[in-house]
């Protein structure tokens, strides 16, 4: 295992920390950029995926298995997640007719 | 090796920024499962082979069909269309790049990378430590969590169902009870009957 | 047992609607009546020489810091003696007003304030150390207030309620610094420990002429004193069993009470007992002199009340405890008869108090007319009525300290009987003058009239003086509570006596006979006070102190009333509020347009939240 190791080695951990953090952004722009629902979700994903990233790459560098324990659970959650929210997504769509984010506006008293 | 890396990372952000701004739903799906696979490859890169294949299998394979089946089903593959006003969308951009930097200087001044506890061991990573791990310190995490997927699939079943004009309740006309007997007074049901 | 009479006024107040005349005033009268025996008892159970001093301890009341009061009550020979005074004829008084007020419409609430009147009183002259003294202080102040402007709907009456509440509380200020100062000197509030440590002190100390003046202050406001005193005269705009109770009897003679529970440190206090002997002789002849042209019954009543008590307050500052004390008893007597006789008077004609209107009513009210006559005689200083031993115990010590206040005092004497036999004169004697129906009360009123008159006889034997053959029982019995008495010394020979009570009783006997004269023979009213001139209408017109305390003190009152209205409560206080309220709405406002509604609007906060949250972390770290 020991070539692994080394290979593992020679990229310095903040680069990943670093990529982590501009997939999270992009996710982040991604939100706030779009008004489509579906890809709105989407971007959730991403911002997902970044976060898993960073914490397997912990766990390689630190020799911990429970990161990618931890990784594990968090796509459980994001699965479990998707299928609710496109259910949303589905009601929404009968309901008034497009998946217009602006159109969620009666979330005021 | 750092090439496979530099290169794996330029994929995964190129595609996060396609899926991001392209004009067709469609595209972006495919541009995420593109980005979905580079991430794949980073975690082969880490030696996180079940991380990897639960990653392809589950996200790529299953959430991302799943994305593709409703657009295709709910016919939401409009080309281009909504978009936000421009002030909107620069906002937008502007909070995303202060959000990156922020995490950047953040992790600038703070970050020390603690040293190594014991021997690095190569074989994080393989399904048989993940395993270990797994079935031993996260056991109850890993029983609740059915519980948590049951009450997805209720919740998703019951807020998609489309509801059929017979299951809705129906107004009272009255007319039901003609011709019907009337009930007896029974003195030990004087309780009420609601 | 000062709870009865609370008992008492409790039950009244709470079914004050149900209850009739009768069984509310029955059920109070028996309360006190049942205050007074055990009072007797008491009284009988006391054993002076042994036990001079007995201390009922019912719980620690306070125990702050280093202050440690505890509720409790004192019975010794002083405190028997207000004691029974005030259940006795508060007895006899309450019996009299089931007949007085019997038709009027909130009789039980009156009973009610009667006994917490009591009750109050009792506190007073029970207590074991100064603040619960000054609970029972405030307490028959407030009670006067209540019973004063009884007949509330009248509006003047209000304000004479008011005036007097005042000036009691003018004095009470007095009493309250006067005990910080004691406790401060003292460390404690009790009244045998300070006895016992005032020994230690040398006459003059300055913290304890201090503490002396205040208490004076506070007897001033309480027993009417120049300058508080115009507060008494109004007063008898309550019911007549009222003016008795409190302003004859009790409550004014509380101020006289505290001073000599107080005797060992005015008896250290030189300068303090010469202002009062000042004070109080003034006081005797100024109200003397106003009550010559009052023409209201009790308005005449009331001046000789505060002229009676200038005497005692005389008596006191000459160092003569037990002649205050004795005079007090004895004024409670022939003060409450005289009251209670004016009161059946009034009731007799229906309403009418001016004497102007009266006259000849000798021959229809029979019993009120010998009552009062006994108690005018009383009030004079005729011998062998009670009044004749106390008030030439006073003028006794009197002409052997102080020569001119004696020649003061006789002249009071002198006024006092004058306007007495006036009043009796034209209320009863020559042909009737008003328009009423006179006849004579019921037995209710008129049995505790005859009682208080046998007490006004008899009440002299309490204090036989030496030369006459007596033992002076008073003075021995008050001397074992309050030790000031024992320092009381009567140096003058027996012939000097006997010349002063010659000359006392001569010229009494001098003047009725020209007030006979005057109002009996001649049937002159003195007219309308316009009509006078001089010092004559000056003095009918109350010295116009009423008019000089309005200047001095209402007027400039009321001025920085009515600025403090117009600047400081409209001008700043109401913009300051409803700026405040006017503010969260406006802040409200703005802050509101952040609930859009709109999803995305939200994200958006939440990241820019996120934001700020992580760049704080940056810069303070």
């Amino acid at each position: 295992m020991e070539p692994v190791i080394s290979a593992i080695q020679v990229v310095p951990l903040e680069h990943y920390v670093f990529l982590s953090f501009a997939l999270f952004s992009i996710g982040v722009t991604g939100v706030l950029f779009r008004r489509n629902t579906i890809i709105l979700i989407m971007c959730l994903e991403i911002m997902f995926n970044s976060v898993n990233l960073l914490l397997a790459a912990f766990s390689a560098y630190h020799s911990d298995p429970s990161g990618q324990v931890f990784v594990f659970f968090i796509m459980l959650v994001a699965a479990a997640e998707v299928t609710v929210g496109l259910a949303i997504l589905v009601m929404m769509k009968r309901n008034v007719d497009s998946v217009d984010v602006n159109q969620l506006n009666r979330l005021k008293w | 090796m750092q090439y496979f890396f530099y290169f794996f990372a330029l994929i995964s952000l190129v595609s996060a920024a396609y899926v991001v701004s392209a004009r067709s739903p469609v595209n972006s799906v495919i541009a995420l499962i593109i980005c979905f696979l580079s991430i794949a490859g980073h975690y082969i890169l880490l030696n996180a082979q079940f991380l990897a294949m639960v990653h392809v299998i589950v996200y790529t394979g299953a959430i991302m069909v799943l994305f593709l089946f409703v657009i295709m089903l709910l016919n939401l593959n409009t080309v281009g269309g909504l978009r936000k006003s421009v002030a909107t969308r620069i906002a937008a951009a502007t909070s995303g790049g202060l959000l990156f930097l922020t995490l950047v200087a953040a992790v600038r001044q703070g970050i020390t990378v603690a040293p190594q506890v014991g021997a690095l061991d190569g074989s994080v990573g393989l399904v048989k430590s993940v395993g270990i791990c797994l079935f031993n310190d996260f056991l109850l995490p890993f029983e609740v969590s059915s519980v948590l997927f049951l009450s997805a699939m209720v919740g998703a079943m019951m807020l998609a169902k489309r509801e059929r004009p017979s299951d809705l309740p129906k107004p009272y006309t009255g007319n039901e009870l003609v011709g019907a007997t009337p009930p007896t007074m029974d003195p030990s049901n004087t309780q009420g009957s609601r | 047992m000062p709870v009865l009479p609370l008992v008492g006024a409790i039950i009244n107040a709470a079914l004050r609607r149900s209850l009739s005349g009768n069984t509310s005033g029955g059920f109070a009268t028996l309360m006190i009546l049942g205050s007074f025996v055990v009072s007797l008892l008491l009284f009988m159970g006391h054993d002076p020489a042994a036990h001079p001093v007995k201390i009922v301890k019912f719980f620690d009341w306070i125990n702050v810091g280093g202050m440690e009061i505890p509720f409790a009550f004192q019975i010794d020979a002083l405190s028997l003696t207000m004691m029974l005074i005030v259940t006795g004829v508060g007895s006899l008084i309450h019996l009299y007003s089931v007949g007085y007020m019997h038709d009027d419409k909130r009789v039980a609430t009156f009973f009610a304030m009667l006994n917490l009147f009591t009750f109050a009183m009792l506190l007073l002259v029970m207590g074991a150390n100064y603040l619960i003294t000054f609970i029972g202080w405030e307490g028959v102040g407030l009670c006067s207030y209540l019973l004063i402007g009884f007949w509330y709907t009248n509006t003047e009456f209000n304000y004479a309620a008011r005036k007097a509440f005042v000036m009691n509380r003018i004095g009470d200020v007095g009493v309250v610094l006067g005990m910080c100062l004691l406790f401060n000197l003292f460390g404690t509030l009790n009244y045998v420990d300070i006895m016992d440590r005032a020994g230690s002190f040398g006459t003059g100390h300055g913290m304890i002429v201090g503490a002396t003046l205040l208490l004076f202050v506070g007897a001033m406001g309480k027993s009417a004193q120049i300058p508080l005193f115009t507060w008494l005269p109004d007063a008898m705009a309550g019911p007549t069993p009222v003016s008795a109770l409190i302003h004859a009897a009790t409550m004014v003679t509380a101020g006289i009470f505290l001073i000599v529970r107080s005797s060992v440190l005015f008896e250290l206090a030189p300068f303090t007992k010469d202002i009062i002997l000042y004070i109080g002789t003034a006081t005797a002849l100024l109200a003397a002199s106003i009550g010559l042209f009052q023409n209201d019954i009790k308005k005449v009543l009331a001046y000789s009340t505060v002229s009676q008590l200038g005497y005692m307050f005389a008596a006191l500052g000459l160092g003569a405890y037990s002649a205050g004390m004795f005079h007090v008893t004895t004024h409670a007597f022939f003060k409450a008869l005289l009251f209670l006789g004016a009161g059946s008077v009034i009731h007799a004609l229906g309403g009418e108090q001016d004497i102007r209107k009266m006259g000849g009513l000798k021959g229809v009210t029979k019993i009120t007319f010998i009552t009062f006559l006994i108690g005018t005689i009383a009030i004079s200083g005729l011998p062998p009525l009670s009044g004749f031993f106390s008030k030439d115990a006073i003028l006794a010590h009197a002409f052997q300290d102080n020569k001119v206040v004696y020649g003061l005092l006789l002249f009071g004497a002198v006024l006092t009987a004058f306007y007495m036999f006036r009043l009796l004169f034209l209320t009863f004697y020559g042909t009737y003058r008003g328009t009423a129906h006179p006849h004579e009360s019921p037995l209710v009123i008129t049995v505790p009239l005859m009682v208080l008159a046998a007490l006004s006889v008899v009440g002299g034997m309490l204090n036989v003086p030496h030369i006459f053959g007596g033992d002076e029982g008073m003075k021995t019995y008050l001397a074992t509570a309050a030790e000031g008495i024992l320092s009381e010394r009567l140096g003058l020979s027996h012939t000097t006596e006997w010349i002063l009570m010659g000359v006392s009783t001569v010229l009494v006997i001098l003047t009725i006979v020209y007030a006979y004269g005057r109002f009996v023979k001649k049937t002159t009213l003195d007219g309308d006070p316009a009509q006078l001139f001089g010092l004559k209408k000056l003095i009918a017109n109350k010295w116009k102190l009423d008019e000089l305390y309005a200047m001095l003190f209402e007027k400039p009152y009321g001025w920085i009333s009515a600025h403090f209205f117009s600047i400081g409560e409209e001008k700043v206080m109401v913009p300051l509020m409803t700026g405040v309220g006017n503010m969260t709405l406006r802040a409200g406002k703005v802050i509101s347009r952040l609930q859009t509604g709109n999803t995305s609007f939200y994200v958006f906060g939440m990241v820019a939240g996120i934001l700020v949250f992580l760049l704080i972390t940056l810069f303070v770290n």
